[in-house]
C-alpha cells in the first residue's frame, strides 16, 4: 500500500531545518536571473522558490557522476595501483520529475554489465527528495512530450504542493525513516489523494508542448531521419562548444586522463566529462574521424536521445528538461529541431 | 569527500611482463607479454586489450597472437602519439598494465567447416594474424584458406618471415600486393581490391574476413559482394576511438553499437545500415 503524508506549509521550515541538521542537503539555489544551481544549503531560505524555478544549469547528475572523478591511484615506479571511488552522503532536495527520469537513465547505463562500480556505490549513498511542478518552466520545457511530467519512482520522498500543504509520497524505507524521525508530518487521507488527482488532471492541459506526437510517432520520426536537411542546417549554426552535452541529464560520455605528481612517480587516473560535439571525440589513429562534420555530430547527439537508446534501453534519453536549448549559444532548440523534422517529413 | 578502495573496479589493470621486444618496421614494434598473476590471457582471436602506462594513459591494442599459443600473448604497436610512444620505450623485463581482453572476437565456431578468405590491409594484418594463426593451428577444421595481403611498400610488410611461411604452405593460397614496389620486389603492384576478382572461390561456403584502414572496407566489400559472397559472411573488424573498453565512455559508438563491447568484429549485414559504420 502506498504511503502518503501531509506536511503543512507552516511546518516546512522546521522540516528543512531538521533535515539540514542531520544531513548534508543540496537543493536548487538561485544564482541570477533565470539561473539556478544545485548547491549545499544550510537554511530553508536558500532554496529557490518553486514559482521562479527553472531547471538548474547542471542537472543533479553531478552528484551521481561527478564532472571529474579519480578512478585509480598509482605509483608508476613501484607499479602499484589502488582503484578508488569518491562519495559524499548527501540529500538532494527538490529534484523535479524530468531530473528523476534523467537519473533513471544513468542508472540503466552504469548498471549495464560490465558494471560501473564507482557509480553504483555512489548512487546508494544519495537520498533523493523529489518535487512536483505544476506549470511549465518556460518555452523550452518538453517534459510532457517525453512523458516525464509525472513522477515514476526514482525518489525516496516526493513532494506535491497542494496549496496550504504538501502531500508527500514515501517510496522507500529510507524516506519513511526521514518522515518518522523528523516528526512534523501527519497521515494523509483519501481526501488528500483525491485532491492530488485533481491537481494532476489540471496539469495535463497546462503542460502542452505544441508538438502533437505519440511516442511511437516520435520514435518513427527519428528512426528515419538520417538524411534530413535539418542536420546540415544545425551543423552550420553549431559552434561545437559542448554546452548542450554538459548540461544534459543523460549525457555521460567521458575521457580518461592520467596525471602524475611532482615526485614523478605517484599519480592518478581520472575520468572527466567529454562531449561528442568535440571534433576529435571520434577520431582514430589514422586521422580518420567518423563524425568530422558538425552536422554529423549534431545528428549523433539527437539520435543518442531519440533513437539509439530505444534499442538498448527501451526508452528515450531525452527527459524534456529543455536544458540543451537554454544553454545553446547558437539558439539550437530541441523543440524547433523536432518541429523542423516533422515539417521536412511532411514535405513542407 | 570520502575515498573508498575498490577491489572489483573495472579500471584495475593486470600486471604483465615484457619478455621480448622487436623493431618490426620504422614505426611498428612487436611485444611479447606474460601476465604475472594469471597463467594465460584466455582471449578469442580478434579481441583487444587496453595497454596501460601509469602516468601516461591507456590505448586499445589488438591481440595479434592466437589463443592456441598458451602462456603469453603478442602485440604490435605503431607509434602515433603519447601512449604508443610510451609503449615503444618499454624494454624486456619492464612491467606494463593490461585490461581485458575486451570485445567480441572473430566468430571462430561459425567459421569452422567453411572456406576462408582473409583480406588484410596494412596494420590490419595485426588483428587478423590472431585468426590466421588460429586457423593454421587447427587447419583440419576449416575448408580452403586464401590470404590476400596489401601493403604500402615491401618494407612495410609486418611479420615478414611468417608471411613468407604462409606463402610456402600447400594448404594456404596466398597473394600479396604493394602500392609502391622497390627494385627487389617481384610480386603484384596495385591496390588489394585488384587481387579479389582472381580468387577462385565458392561464395556460398566462403567467409571473407577483412581488416584494414577505414577507407579500405568500402572498396573491398564491393568486390566481395560482386563475387557473390553473402553479406552475413563478410566479417570486418572496426577501429574506433576508445577510452574505457567497457561500454561506458561513448567514444566508440557506431549507431546502436558500442564497438568496444559489441565489436570490434561485426558481420557486414549487422552494420551496413548503421550510420557512420563504414
Ligand atoms: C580495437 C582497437 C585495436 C587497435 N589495435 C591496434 C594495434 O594492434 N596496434 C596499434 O598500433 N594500434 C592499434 N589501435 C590504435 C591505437 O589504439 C591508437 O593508435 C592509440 O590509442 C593512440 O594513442 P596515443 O596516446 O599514442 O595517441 P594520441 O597522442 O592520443 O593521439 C594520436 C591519434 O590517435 C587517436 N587516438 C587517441 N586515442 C585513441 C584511442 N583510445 N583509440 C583510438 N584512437 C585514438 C587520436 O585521435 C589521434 O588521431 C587499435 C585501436 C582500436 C580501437
Ligand atoms: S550548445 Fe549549441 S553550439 Fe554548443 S555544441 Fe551544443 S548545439 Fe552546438
Ligand atoms: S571504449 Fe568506452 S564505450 Fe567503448
Amino acid at each position: 500500500m502506498d504511503q502518503y503524508y501531509r506536511l503543512n506549509k507552516t511546518e516546512c521550515r522546521e522540516f528543512v531545518g531538521a533535515l539540514t541538521s542531520r544531513y548534508q542537503v543540496v537543493a536548487p539555489v538561485k544564482r541570477g536571473e533565470k539561473s539556478f544551481v544545485f548547491a549545499r544549503i544550510s537554511s530553508p531560505d536558500e532554496i529557490a522558490s518553486p514559482e521562479e524555478y527553472i531547471p538548474t544549469i547542471i542537472p543533479p547528475k553531478k552528484y551521481f557522476f561527478p564532472q571529474r572523478e579519480t578512478i585509480l591511484e598509482y605509483d608508476a615506479v613501484a607499479q602499484r595501483q589502488k582503484a578508488v571511488m569518491e562519495y559524499e552522503k548527501v540529500v538532494i532536495f527538490g529534484v523535479r520529475t524530468c531530473d528523476l527520469a534523467g537519473i533513471q537513465c544513468l542508472n540503466m547505463v552504469f548498471s549495464e554489465r560490465p558494471r560501473d562500480v564507482n557509480y553504483l556505490i555512489r548512487k546508494n549513498k544519495l537520498i533523493i527528495i523529489g518535487m512536483e511542478c505544476w506549470d511549465y518552466c518556460d518555452e523550452h520545457a518538453l517534459c510532457a512530450l517525453m512523458d516525464n511530467h509525472l513522477p515514476k519512482g526514482g525518489y525516496d520522498l516526493f513532494f506535491s504542493d497542494l496549496g496550504d500543504y504538501h502531500l508527500i509520497h514515501v517510496n522507500t524505507e529510507v524516506g519513511e525513516e526521514i518522515v518518522r524521525s523528523i516528526g512534523v508530518f501527519t497521515e494523509a487521507t483519501g481526501e488528500d489523494l483525491k485532491r492530488l488527482q485533481e491537481f494532476r488532471e489540471k496539469k495535463r492541459s497546462a503542460f502542452d508542448t505544441g508538438i502533437d506526437l505519440s511516442h511511437p510517432e516520435l520514435m518513427d520520426l527519428f528512426a528515419n531521419c538520417e538524411d534530413a536537411r535539418v542536420w546540415e542546417e544545425l551543423g552550420e549554426r553549431c559552434l561545437s562548444c559542448g554546452n548542450c552535452t554538459t548540461v544534459c541529464p543523460t549525457c555521460y560520455c567521458f575521457d580518461v586522463i592520467d596525471e602524475i605528481n611532482l615526485d614523478l612517480r605517484t599519480g592518478e587516473r581520472f575520468r572527466i566529462w567529454d562531449s561528442c560535439q568535440n571534433e576529435d571525440f571520434a577520431k582514430v589513429a589514422g586521422g580518420e574521424s567518423f563524425r568530422e562534420e558538425r552536422s554529423g555530430r549534431q545528428r549523433h547527439r539527437y539520435l543518442r536521445k531519440f533513437k539509439y537508446p530505444l534499442a538498448k534501453y527501451s526508452r528515450f534519453f531525452c527527459t524534456g528538461c529543455g536544458r540543451c536549448s537554454r544553454a545553446c549559444m547558437a539558439q539550437i532548440h530541441i523543440k524547433e529541431t523536432i518541429k523542423a523534422l516533422i515539417a521536412e517529413r511532411a514535405g513542407v | 569527500m570520502k575515498r573508498l578502495q575498490l577491489v572489483d573496479s573495472p579500471y584495475l589493470v593486470k600486471e604483465a611482463k615484457v619478455c621480448e621486444v622487436r623493431q618490426m618496421t620504422e614505426h611498428e614494434k612487436y611485444f611479447k607479454l606474460m601476465l604475472r598473476d594469471e597463467p594465460d590471457l584466455d582471449h578469442e582471436p580478434g579481441q583487444f586489450v587496453m595497454v596501460s602506462i601509469f602516468g601516461v594513459g591507456e590505448a586499445p591494442i589488438s591481440i595479434c597472437s592466437s589463443p592456441t599459443k598458451k602462456g603469453y600473448f603478442e602485440l604490435v604497436v605503431r607509434k602515433v602519439g603519447k601512449v604508443t610512444s610510451a609503449i615503444h620505450r618499454l624494454e624486456v623485463g619492464d612491467t606494463v598494465g593490461i585490461r581485458g581482453p575486451f570485445g567480441r572476437g572473430f566468430p571462430v565456431r561459425i567459421l569452422e567447416g567453411n572456406d576462408l578468405l582473409f583480406v588484410a590491409g596494412g596494420l590490419g594484418l595485426v588483428p587478423l594474424r590472431s585468426l590466421v594463426d588460429f586457423v593454421i593451428d587447427n587447419r583440419r577444421d576449416f575448408g580452403r584458406v586464401h590470404i590476400l595481403l596489401g601493403c604500402r611498400s615491401p618494407k612495410d610488410i609486418l611479420f615478414k618471415d611468417e608471411v613468407e611461411s604462409w606463402a610456402r604452405r600447400i594448404d594456404v593460397d596466398f597473394s600479396c600486393t604493394v602500392d609502391r614496389a622497390d627494385p627487389d620486389w617481384k610480386g603484384n603492384v596495385g591496390l588489394i581490391t585488384s587481387l579479389i576478382p582472381g580468387v577462385d572461390l565458392d561464395p556460398t561456403r566462403t567467409f571473407a574476413v577483412v581488416v584494414g584502414p577505414p577507407i579500405m572496407y568500402r572498396f573491398v566489400i564491393k568486390e566481395l559482394l560482386k563475387k557473390g559472397i553473402p553479406e552475413k559472411q563478410i566479417i570486418v573488424s572496426l577501429e574506433r576511438h576508445m577510452k574505457c573498453g567497457i561500454g561506458k565512455c561513448g567514444h566508440c559508438q557506431i549507431g546502436n553499437y558500442y564497438c568496444c563491447q559489441d565489436g570490434p568484429v561485426f558481420s557486414y549485414d549487422e552494420i551496413k545500415d548503421n550510420l557512420e559504420a563504414l
